[in-house]
């Protein structure tokens, strides 16, 4: 029970179950999940839906943020990849046309990469903080995403773009699907190959790193293009959904959602060790509260407020010293009226 | 005998889930004394001083601090109380002045405002007291690290000045700064001052300890006089069996084995760096152990990191096996089958967050890349090897570093060198800061290595222990290599060495 306890993943998913729980006093089929149509229904279906995105994206900003880094332009990298995908579909002859989609997803993802490269050069090999040189794609990535659409919200009609987001495999919906397969192939590939460890050590101690012959700069690349790669699936996922590419509205300040599901996985934003099924769980939980807020009927003007709050309330559950405050679970320890404390 | 103690801990016990760290220990500390707490790593003494300090809470016991109960809930109570601790790696912010530092946190001020004019005034004269002449607005980096832990130790006497806990303050310190650092003590001492004072180097608790406290495995061994004890006694009571490894190693014959007339490893022709060190010949072959002499700053480090391509040379060549070669990065050096175990643990060293078994498997693992990882099984193999042959306590290899006792820290970073099986091994103050026990261990797992054949760079500010172990000695002195001494068979004694580096004639 107490090794249940001190799992660092007990808190949040204490918080995700009383979160989900208080919903059935307002919802009362809050768990109830229907087969409709042969699709999965239900409020939990909705919640896994509306986090892939943001899974995602934590997905990739773990890695960055194990490496002792941060990206905060995972949102621009959104938009610019649901805006190409969505160019090069609607300049096809026949936008149901699966090879034409394919090859869009494919452009898109490549280009996502390429801009993970420059995050990941800017920083490994120029040497600029990984805020600021981030910082940049963030900034510039929208008005790229705004130069590739022209300005406007390009819409299509494809089918097949239109089953990434939106569709259901096995009563299962795609996004879901997709999401679970890229955090166990990306969990499989970083756990059993060395990457994670070396990862781990390069953020903990840089110069220790270097001094055992790892090669910090090629890992710190490859964790910007595996977060911006990470952000381009997500950003197909948003515009497939929604079949249209907005430039302004996809990844909106997705960045400060992503790094807050981090640090709710229990992740440092010093840098080193690093969980990704944390991450992943502070996604669905975060998601989960967008949706509570809705089944309890939490006024539109306070949302944010209310959010603030439940946010506020799990970290200081994550908090060691704090939880000893108020369950006086530490020996009280009191000084002697000897030798009281003096300011 | 004398004044009553200021400080009187009886009966302390402490446990940690698995082992008692302290079990029944009693400590008494008088005013105006000196006081060592000596003892093996992992003896208890880091557990006592945080004990006391409130940095743990005890299990039974009682704490007594001038005839009054106290329970400390943290170092700052303790602090407030008269109880301040100055620990090996000085806590101070080297970006902040003299001043700033040692009025942190209790600035003198006037209506919220800080009396900068008054904290200068106020600073130069606690420095003035302790005989340091100190410019108390330039930033603390700009003063050696000795003169650091003295400006530490005058913030924690004028804090508060009853009872001082010196953690290890000399192990980073040459031989004039520990004689200033003594001197500084001396005057605490006759101010009434109570000196807890930890220390590996047993000549430096002789020179300056009134009494001393030993512990073993978290009991108390026993409280004596210095003058009662010899060296030798107090090393057997240290830890709890004859030790005769290190004399075994004296007298063996300091003999090259494998390779001697061969080829050397590496060598140094006019290699340099400037504001480093000046350009330099050196050659290492393999079986033979090439110490490095010299004080602190004479250019020991920078000389072997220039070989480990930790840093890059400016000007000179460096041929392996008679090959020209540029080691650009430390993983350029590794292939080349060379290991560098630096002097600064902790951040230069060992990863504390990683397990025991990840730092040791870093390296071998970083020369792989990270497509090839070690198979799991051959990981736990190589490392169980390792904690059994290094002697690493706990042998936990799951356990975070962090958690290992200094000494055991150098264990596991010896480990993480010799399982990629080096040529060339450059071993940084492998034993600075760590107890006699292990010290001898690791000095003599070196002679082992040099018998099988591998190449050893060793660099000590002990001379000691250079003299003991090396085959060839070359003294530093002011960023210039200016002797190297023939020490096969053991011809070199310490004058000679001391002769060396103070009238080496700088080429």
């Amino acid at each position: 029970m107490t090794n249940l306890v001190r799992h660092r993943l007990f808190w949040p998913s204490a918080v995700l179950v009383l979160l989900l729980a208080s919903n059935v006093f307002f919802a009362p089929r809050f768990f109830t999940i229907t087969l409709q149509d042969g699709h999965l229904y239900g409020s939990l279906i909705d919640i896994l839906r509306s986090a892939t995105p943001l899974a995602l994206v934590a997905l990739g900003m773990t890695m960055v943020i194990a490496t002792g880094g941060i990206d905060l332009s995972v949102g621009s990298v959104m938009a610019i990849s649901g805006a190409l995908a969505c160019l090069i579909i609607g300049g096809l002859p026949d936008q149901d046309s699966v090879a034409g989609v394919l090859i869009a997803v494919g452009v898109a993802l490549a280009l996502s990469a390429l801009l993970g490269v420059w995050n990941g050069v800017l920083v490994a090999v120029i040497g600029i903080q990984p805020i600021i040189a981030t910082l940049i794609l963030m900034v510039a990535g929208r008005g790229i995403a705004q130069l590739i659409t022209d300005g406007q919200i390009i819409n299509v009609s494809s089918a097949p773009y239109r089953v990434i987001g939106a569709g259901y495999l096995f009563g299962i919906p795609v996004s879901v699907i997709i999401v679970a397969v890229v955090v166990a192939a990306a969990a499989l590939i970083i756990r059993r190959s060395a990457l994670g460890v070396l990862v781990e050590s390069v953020g903990a101690s840089p110069t220790a790193s270097r001094l055992a012959g790892i090669r910090a700069r090629g890992l710190t690349i490859t964790a910007y293009v595996f977060a911006a790669f990470c952000a381009g699936i997500a950003g197909l996922i948003f515009s497939s959904n929604v079949a249209s590419a907005d430039s302004n509205a996809a990844g909106n300040l997705i960045e400060l959602d992503a790094i807050l599901a981090v640090v709710i996985g229990g992740t440092a934003l010093t840098g080193g060790r690093f969980s990704i099924a944390g991450s992943v769980l502070g996604a669905v939980l975060i998601s989960a509260l967008d949706i509570t807020t809705y089944t309890i009927g939490v006024p539109a003007e306070t949302t944010l407020l209310f959010k603030a709050v439940v946010v506020v309330v799990l970290c200081l559950s994550q908090s060691a010293a704090f939880r000893a405050v108020v369950f006086r679970r530490r020996n009280p320890a009191p000084v002697t009226p000897a030798v009281e404390v003096s300011a | 005998m004398g004044d009553p103690p200021i400080l009187q801990m009886t009966g302390i016990r402490k446990a940690f889930p698995g082992v008692v760290a302290l079990d029944g220990v009693d400590f008494s500390l008088r005013p105006g004394e000196v006081h060592a707490l000596m003892g093996e790593n992992g003896a208890g003494k880091s557990t006592l001083i945080k004990v006391l300090t409130g940095v743990y809470g005890i299990d039974a016991g009682d704490i007594r601090l001038g005839g009054t109960p106290v329970r400390f809930g943290g170092p700052l109570q303790a602090q407030h109380a008269g109880i301040s601790t100055v620990y090996q790696e000085v806590n101070l912010c080297a970006n902040l002045s003299v001043a700033e530092n040692i009025f942190i946190g209790r600035e003198p001020r006037r209506f919220g405002k800080i009396r900068w004019a008054e904290m200068r005034r106020r600073s130069a004269a606690l420095l003035e007291g302790l005989d340091l002449h100190l410019d108390v607005t330039a930033p603390l980096s700009a003063y050696s690290l000795a003169i650091q832990q003295m400006v530490a130790i005058a913030r924690a006497v004028d804090v508060s000045a009853k009872v001082l806990i010196l953690d290890e303050p000399t192990s980073s310190l040459d031989a004039s700064e520990v004689d200033r650092l003594f001197e500084v003590m001396r005057r605490l001492k006759r101010d009434g001052v109570a000196i807890l004072f930890i220390s590996h180097f047993l000549d430096q608790v002789y020179a300056i300890a009134d009494r001393m406290t030993v512990l073993r495995n978290g009991r108390l061994i026993g409280e004596y006089a210095t003058a009662e004890l010899t060296q030798m006694q107090l090393i057997t009571k240290m830890i709890g069996k004859e030790l005769n490894v290190l004399e075994r190693l004296e007298e063996e014959p300091r003999t090259v084995t494998a390779g001697a007339d061969a080829q050397p490893i590496v060598e140094a022709h006019a290699l340099g760096r400037s504001g480093a060190i000046a350009p330099f010949d050196l050659s290492v072959r393999g079986g033979e152990i090439v110490g490095l002499a010299g004080l602190l700053g004479s250019g020991r480090t920078e000389l072997a990191r220039l070989l480990f391509g930790a840093d890059r040379p400016d000007n000179g060549r460096l041929e392996i096996d008679g090959k020209p070669v540029a080691l650009r990065t430390p993983r350029a050096a590794m292939t080349h089958g060379i290991g560098f175990s630096s002097e600064n643990r902790r951040t230069e060293g060992v990863v504390a967050e990683l397990s025991v078994r990840e730092n040791i498997v870093l390296a071998l693992q970083a020369a792989r890349g990270w497509s090839r990882p070690i198979p799991r099984r051959k990981q736990d193999e190589l490392v169980a090897r390792y904690i059994d042959t290094l002697g690493i306590r706990p042998a936990d290899p799951e356990l975070a570093v962090r958690d290992l006792s200094g000494g055991n820290q150098q264990k596991v970073l010896l480990a993480r060198w010799l399982i990629t099986e080096p040529r060339l091994l450059i071993v940084d103050e492998p034993t600075r800061g760590i107890d006699v026990g292990a010290k001898a261990e690791i000095q003599r797992l070196l002679v082992e290595l040099a018998d099988g054949g591998m190449a050893i760079l060793f660099v000590s500010a002990e001379l000691e222990e250079v003299l003991r172990l090396s085959h060839k000695i070359e003294v530093l002195r002011e960023r210039h290599l200016v002797e190297e001494l023939d020490n096969t068979g053991g011809g070199v004694d310490a004058d000679r060495v001391m002769q060396a580096i103070a009238s080496g004639a700088n080429p």
